[in-house]
């Protein structure tokens, strides 16, 4: 019963019933006008008849006088057939025809009855009324005469064209209820599937998604934009999670080594100078933090894509020139030698500050991992072809091995498991996010593969552009 | 920027050549922040360093001392109970009044600043902040109100600095400088007197708002250190220990 109410109330059974009702008024309509035609045509069609009926009564007066007219009268009123005829005094008595009796007042009428009238038939035994159309002559020695017919036919042909509408509109309807079972009922249960799956995701499981059937009709598209934000509140959400995770795991160990500290101070009787350098230590320690904490809040900010509204047109060899420039003498300095080559004015939609620092994060890290090598070299290098750009930096360091390179993008991984190297493990984090901010990515591939000379890693951000 | 972050003693007590220049600006600053601890903090030691405090607790009392009163620079948190810190900066701004703002902010990303700078603020500085940065931010501020950058050379020394044909000399000698050294010497230059940070070369000379991790800053420094003082007696460009550089001649 709940089902049938629910049903009732779908849109689609409401859609039915309006097409319905606006079907029967159409069909409703187009019946009278069909019988009202019909009728007109039938009714002049039985004028007609009764018009040349009369004319020849009338004929027969002219050259016979009363009695040929009452004996043809006679004659015509043996013959079967739905004609009326009456010849009457000028009082109104009958004397001849085969009507018995008749509607009073039909025969003082001159010329064509206005509207069907009743007669009874003579001699006929029925007793019921019937319905005629007819026109009376007043004839010149003050008798009348009376030609009529039946319309008993026109009456029967309107019943059946009732009838059939009466059908039709059966039909119809059946038919109506047919469809709003059968879409209201589908309709029903793509929702009732659609509305499940929303309990579920509701209920926190966000990797549910809708059905779709395929058919790519309007619940598929619902379905499928549905899908694709829920998809994305996936994403964000495991961002956030990630967020969480990393504050209870990797910040809480530099908090607690920080509290270690203070502590210990506090303990130590010795004042002053050992104070002093703890304090400083603790500036430092929580300097990290700091560093960590905004990397992290930066990188879900960005994988959130809050900085896409901060997107413009952006000289992409300038940032790869200035960035090349601003850690050479750094290069140097650790003995790498930093060299360019970096495709002139190529630009790209995007925001400067992102790339640039992702850029500085890549060389930062090559900086730091390239030693080893002899002599250490590291190349950044900005080029285009038809796949995009492509800025990548590459070293002749260790390079990454193949099954770690998946590993190290994430968050707060770092191969260098001694953490003997400065550093936090956010570097590759934001590059991998700033790139697919700018609906690119980032490979870490083994530089080996296009120069056997510089066997190393070779971590590149391909971009889609430039612009012409 | 580990180097540039120093705890309050050690900005208090190496900041003295900043003091001095202070002292005798006598300048008068109106901060605004909500935290009473972080307020009294800033208070202290910017009277330490010889600067006159006003503060203010909440947005709208913020906004009346502004207008009510000449200072020199206007510390602004963003975040203010009652009324928000750009909207003081930008109703200011409305009525003509330029007092140099510094926005302080919890919020450091990219897009954050921009709306800052577009609302009127000068400068812009992430919580936390070493008050070494701080305070060198604002004398620089400070020194600016009122102070149309016209000149077309600057002398620390006998070092000059030609601003229209990009040429620098000591004591007669042309040194000659790529692009970007260039560019550092002139912000150096502009500012000599007052400690430049670490922080505020990257933001000015090359456009960078995020912190390197390595010591890019200095290493460019000590480049350009050699190309102006090498062989020459006087080091016009020191290194102030937990904050950064000040181009200064000596006496």
């Amino acid at each position: 019963m709940g089902r049938l109410r629910a049903m009732l109330g779908t849109t689609a059974v409401r859609l039915s019933a309006l097409y319905l009702a606006l079907f029967a008024i159409c069909a409703v309509a187009l019946v009278f006008y069909v019988t009202a035609i019909s009728e007109r045509m039938l009714r002049d069609q039985t004028r007609r008849a009764v018009a040349v009926e009369l004319s020849a009564i009338s004929e027969v007066y002219e050259n016979a006088g009363v009695v040929g007219l009452v004996r043809a009268v006679d004659r015509r009123s043996r013959q079967p057939g739905a004609n009326l005829y009456i010849v009457a005094m000028p009082a109104g008595e009958i004397i001849a025809g085969n009507v018995a009796s008749l509607q009073p007042g039909v025969l003082d009428t001159d010329g064509w009855t206005a509207l069907p009238f009743r007669y009874q038939r003579y001699g006929s035994g029925e007793t019921r009324n019937h319905r005629a159309l007819a026109q009376i002559v007043l004839l010149p020695n003050g008798m009348r005469l009376m030609v009529g017919r039946d319309i008993g036919e026109p009456e029967q042909v309107r019943g059946l064209v009732r009838q059939a509408l009466m059908m039709a509109l059966a039909i119809m309807f059946v038919g109506a209820v047919a469809i709003w079972f059968f879409v209201g009922r589908r309709a029903l249960k793509r929702i009732d599937h659609m509305s499940e799956a929303s309990k579920k995701i509701l209920a926190g499981d966000l990797s549910q998604r809708l059905p779709v059937a395929g058919s790519g009709d309007e619940f598929d598209r619902l379905s499928l934009s549905l899908n694709t934000m829920l998809g994305r509140i996936e994403r964000l959400n495991e961002g956030l999670r990630q967020v969480s995770d990393n504050i209870a795991h990797d910040l809480k160990t530099p908090l607690t080594r920080l509290r270690n500290r203070a502590e210990a101070a506090l303990t130590d009787s010795h004042d002053g100078p050992s104070h002093r350098k703890v304090l400083e230590e603790m500036i430092a320690e929580s300097d990290q933090l700091i560093r960590t904490f905004n990397a992290l809040l930066m990188i879900s900010r960005v994988e959130a894509g809050s900085a896409a509204a901060e997107m413009s047109q952006v000289d992409l060899t300038g940032i790869a020139i200035d960035a090349a420039e601003l850690y050479e003498p750094v290069a140097e300095e650790a003995g790498v030698s930093l060299t360019h080559a970096i495709a002139p004015g190529i630009r790209v939609t995007g925001n400067r500050e992102l790339l640039s620092q992702s850029l500085s994060n890549l060389i930062e890290n090559a900086i730091k991992y390239v030693d080893g090598a002899s002599p250490a070299r590291i190349e950044v290098r900005l080029e285009t072809d038809k796949a995009g750009v492509h800025l990548s930096v590459i070293d002749n360091g260790p390079g990454i091995a193949g099954d770690k390179r998946e590993d190290v993008v994430k968050r707060f991984v770092r191969l260098d498991e001694s953490r003997s190297k400065p550093g936090i493990g956010l570097g590759l984090s934001l590059v991998e996010a700033v790139a697919a901010l700018h609906g690119g990515r980032l490979e870490l591939a083994d530089a080996a593969a296009e120069n056997a000379a510089m066997p190393g890693l070779k971590a590149t951000m391909h971009l889609p552009g430039p612009i012409a | 920027m580990t180097q540039a972050f120093h705890g309050r003693a050690a900005d208090l007590s190496t900041c003295e050549a900043v003091t001095e220049a202070a002292r005798i600006d006598g300048m008068k600053i109106l901060i605004i922040e909500d935290d009473l601890e972080t307020a009294a903090y800033l208070t202290k030691a910017f009277r330490e360093a010889g600067i006159t405090v006003d503060h203010a607790s909440d947005g709208d009392s913020g906004y009346f001392l502004a207008s009510e009163n000449p200072y020199d620079v206007l510390v602004v948190d963003r975040m203010l109970p009652r009324r928000d810190g750009l909207s003081i900066i930008s109703a200011l701004r409305a009525k003509g009044d330029d007092t140099p703002a510094l926005i302080l902010s919890a919020l450091g990303q990219v897009d954050d600043r921009v709306t800052g700078l577009r609302a009127g603020g000068d400068d812009y500085l992430t919580k936390p902040y070493a008050f070494s940065e701080l305070l060198a931010r604002v004398e620089i501020l400070g020194r600016r109100k009122g102070f149309r950058d016209t000149e077309t050379s600057y002398r620390v020394g006998d070092l000059e600095l030609d601003r229209l044909s990009h040429e620098v000399r000591r004591a007669g000698q042309t040194i000659s400088l790529q692009p970007r050294e260039y560019r550092l010497l002139e912000y150096l230059m502009k500012n000599a007197g007052q400690v430049v940070t670490r922080t505020m070369l990257l933001e000015h000379v090359w456009d960078y708002h995020f912190d390197p991790q390595t010591n890019v800053i200095d290493v460019h420094v000590s480049r350009l250190r050699g190309k102006i003082e090498k062989d020459f007696g006087e080091p016009l460009l020191r290194t102030v220990r937990g904050a950064g550089y000040m181009m200064k001649a000596e006496g």
